[in-house]
């Protein structure tokens, strides 16, 4: 990346402020997770009902960040390194909602199970386990955007797997909870969106680590196999 | 498991195509200050080719060499190869007016000669060919045609050429460039005394004639080279600095320097 600075000022302070954002919303989303599988494992209600309300906040993000990439593309016709940025962070912020959205799915789910009995949540702590992989995973790939730090972007990748093998272990457990008592059916498939939606935002993580690696690189490791990207990066 | 590739676009390197332009360790003085450096590249055959940099980095220059222009200047030379089809241009004992018809060029300021539309193209055809009048008709609407300015003037032809707008002027010197069958169109610059629908009128127009001719653009907007180029070079204080696929220029460009220029780090 450029260490020089760009000529037109304001261009700096746009892409800096822009990339300040994304990390900002980053952080709302994270505690909204954070949040989430709390009143998930506790039933706190009024927690509850705060993620659900503070998802516009996240949904209010997108939209500005998308408007000001728009803003510095028709503006300034960036090329190269600075396109590159903008493009992805295009993509990352679509990727942030997107975890928003589990978040606010998981504390609607917990809403649900609770009301009904609480007991179900914790007998998961596979769900706990699964959800700390995947807020270290949102962590650190928002901490490669900050530094556009492609080693820590890459470590990302390798933990996608992790969550997987969580993800399939609860499921396990769930159909032998149903088919032992299909009383528990209800709170069970409940239970499985739960999980599901950690899946899902370990995936999302995962999918701003590969941008970053664009940014860095220009290379796109999109539907690419880790060993691939282990070997395209030390070719570099 | 799919193997890794770079995700370039599917265009093919410079070096793999057939050269029309082959320049070898180019070098070129004003005196005796030294404007290009060992300069080498492959200019494609049938390809947009475009040369960018700060201004006073040698790319006006550079075009020049093709077809000779600084011959008209006695403290100007060149040395070094460049090389149309096995002839070195630079030392070649071929008339100029010859090479130059092969290697038409196009400037900033649009130059009508001061006759009517018809005879600006006639009066370059005239000098290399002794064509009927009905063959002369053909070949002025012909390149009025392929310059995409034939429907709008083919009214007037007997109107002065320098009644028409700038960016008409600008195509029908165009014109008079591909009326002699030329294989090589040097355009240096072409938009900058337009307006933006003309520009966009001849930047269309570039890409229709790059099925025929090889064409090389010198141009101080970027946008411009990244729309109507397929290679381009950059150059800066008389030196090629890099070569390469105008996308991968654009979006990955592999020298710091070119990152610097072409995202306005520069300086």
């Amino acid at each position: 990346m450029g260490i020089t600075e760009h000529i037109s000022k304001q261009f700096e302070v746009d892409l800096a402020t822009t990339r300040t954002r994304v990390l900002q919303m980053g952080g709302l989303v994270e505690a909204q997770i954070l949040a989430a599988i709390q009143a998930f494992h506790t039933g706190d209600f009024a927690l509850i009902a705060q993620v659900i309300e503070n998802d516009t906040r996240v949904n209010g993000y997108e939209v500005a960040i998308d408007g000001a990439c728009n803003h510095i593309v028709v503006k300034r016709q960036p090329a190269a390194s600075d396109l590159r940025l903008i493009m992805a962070i295009s993509k990352i912020v679509t990727d942030l909602e997107r975890i928003g959205d589990e978040a606010a799915k998981i504390a609607r789910m917990a809403k649900q199970i609770h009301e009904q009995n609480g007991l179900h949540a914790q007998r998961f702590p596979a769900i706990r386990h699964a959800s700390e992989i995947a807020v270290k995973m949102l962590r650190q790939s928002l901490d490669s955007f900050a530094r556009l730090d492609v080693a820590s972007a890459a470590e990302v990748l390798k933990e996608d797997s992790a969550i997987d093998d969580e993800f399939r272990s609860v499921l396990r457990q769930l159909i032998t909870y149903m088919m032992e008592d299909p009383r528990t059916i209800s709170a069970s498939l409940e239970t499985v969106w739960v999980a599901k939606a950690v899946e899902r935002i370990g995936d999302h993580a995962k999918n701003i680590a590969e941008q970053v690696i664009y940014i860095v690189r220009g290379t796109d490791v999109r539907h690419t196999s880790f060993a691939d990207i282990e070997r395209e990066l030390s070719r570099e | 498991m799919q193997a890794l590739k770079v995700r370039a676009v599917p265009a093919v390197e410079p070096g793999e195509l057939k050269a029309k332009l082959s320049v070898r360790g180019l070098n070129f003085y004003y005196g005796g200050f030294q404007a290009i450096k060992n300069v080498t590249l492959d200019i494609p055959e049938r390809k947009v080719t475009a040369f960018i940099g700060p201004s006073g980095c040698g790319k006006s220059t550079l075009l020049r060499t093709f077809n000779r222009m600084y011959a008209l200047y006695p403290d100007q030379r060149a040395e070094g190869e460049i090389l149309m089809d096995g002839e070195n241009l630079v030392t070649t004992r071929q008339d100029v007016s010859l090479i130059r018809a092969r290697i038409g060029m196009v400037f900033q300021k649009p130059t009508p000669f001061p006759m009517s539309i018809y005879d600006n193209i006639a009066f370059g055809v005239n000098l290399f060919e002794s064509l009927s009048r009905r063959d002369m008709d053909e070949r002025v609407e012909w390149a009025l045609s392929r310059a995409a300015i034939w429907n709008e003037v083919k009214d007037k032809l007997s109107q002065s050429g320098q009644s028409l707008s700038g960016g008409q002027q600008q195509r029908l010197c165009i014109a008079r460039c591909i009326a002699i069958k030329p294989e090589v169109l040097l355009l240096d610059e072409p938009c900058s005394a337009l307006d933006p629908i003309s520009t966009a009128k001849v930047e269309e127009l570039i890409n229709e004639l790059k099925t025929d001719y090889t064409v090389v653009i010198v141009t101080h907007n970027m946008q411009q080279a990244a729309r109507v180029s397929d290679y381009t070079a950059y150059m800066y204080l008389g030196e090629l600095i890099e070569y390469d696929i105008t996308d991968r220029i654009f979006i990955k460009p592999r020298k710091a320097a070119t990152e610097d220029y072409i995202t306005g780090r520069f300086g």
